[in-house]
């Protein structure tokens, strides 16, 4: 079993059909694909956001998207894995991050990807920067979201 | 040794990377933090609570209690808030 990796970090859009049919193109061995897809949303509570800015640190952002893949197809098998993640500014509605699994079954292809998505959250070095009708101001991490990565770990 | 910062550390800081000689009693991420606090008012607003600062040395996260010696790139960032 081979699991074909794409992992990329990109100002530009991606378009989540093309990506699924790149990942599963030619190949007979994949029975569930699971996409996820992270989108920004218009507002934050009462405030407006009319945009995200999104920094990240080059090199170890990849390190550290390739070291969770790694460690999900460790896990589950899995037939492959997309993670596709913009920087750059982007607007309400447009896509901010893309997780695709694909495996045999459906069960190993939902967890990788919710497994995929915590763990890239609570690790991966991206900062969003939110522009507000008061100003711009840095996105709070959510202490959920240590938690959420944290449930992922054996004890 | 290079140290980068990220993100609300880069900008309090008010610059994105420079290359600093720490003296020999500086030993972990946490003494390079406190020294590179005392460099000036930029950098005490940038690290003045120590706790929330993350750290990585050449691409990995580390703790606080982490070893600098044979760093090459050291890279200070609030907790990451991406995907």
């Amino acid at each position: 079993m081979t699991a074909a990796v794409t992992i990329r970090i990109q100002e530009a859009d991606f378009d989540i059909a093309q990506e699924i049919s790149a990942l599963t193109q030619g190949r007979t061995d994949i029975g569930a694909v699971v996409s996820f897809s992270g989108i920004c949303r218009g507002s934050e509570g009462a405030d407006t956001i009319a945009a995200l800015t999104l920094e990240h640190y080059p090199g170890m952002a990849e390190a550290e998207i390739t070291r969770h893949a790694e460690t999900a197809m460790s896990r589950w098998p899995l037939t492959g894995l997309t993670v596709v993640h913009r920087v750059g500014r982007i607007a309400p509605g447009e896509n901010i991050v893309l997780v695709l699994t694909a495996s045999q079954h459906r069960q190993a292809a939902f967890q990788a990807a919710e497994f995929l998505m915590d763990y890239l959250k609570a690790n991966a070095p991206f900062w969003k920067r939110e522009e507000k009708p008061t100003g711009t101001s840095w996105v709070d991490a959510h202490h959920g979201d240590d938690a959420a990565a944290a449930r992922w770990t054996k004890s | 040794m290079k140290v980068k910062y990220f993100a609300w550390v880069r900008e309090r800081v008010g610059k994105s990377e420079e290359t600093v000689e720490p003296p020999a009693s500086v030993r972990t991420v946490d003494d390079l933090i406190r020294w590179l606090a005392g460099r000036g008012e930029t950098y005490a607003h940038a690290f003045e609570t120590p706790r929330v600062i993350r750290a990585a040395i050449d691409h990995a996260h580390v703790k606080s209690d982490t070893m600098i010696a044979g760093a090459g790139e050291i890279a200070f960032f609030p907790p990451m808030t991406g995907g």
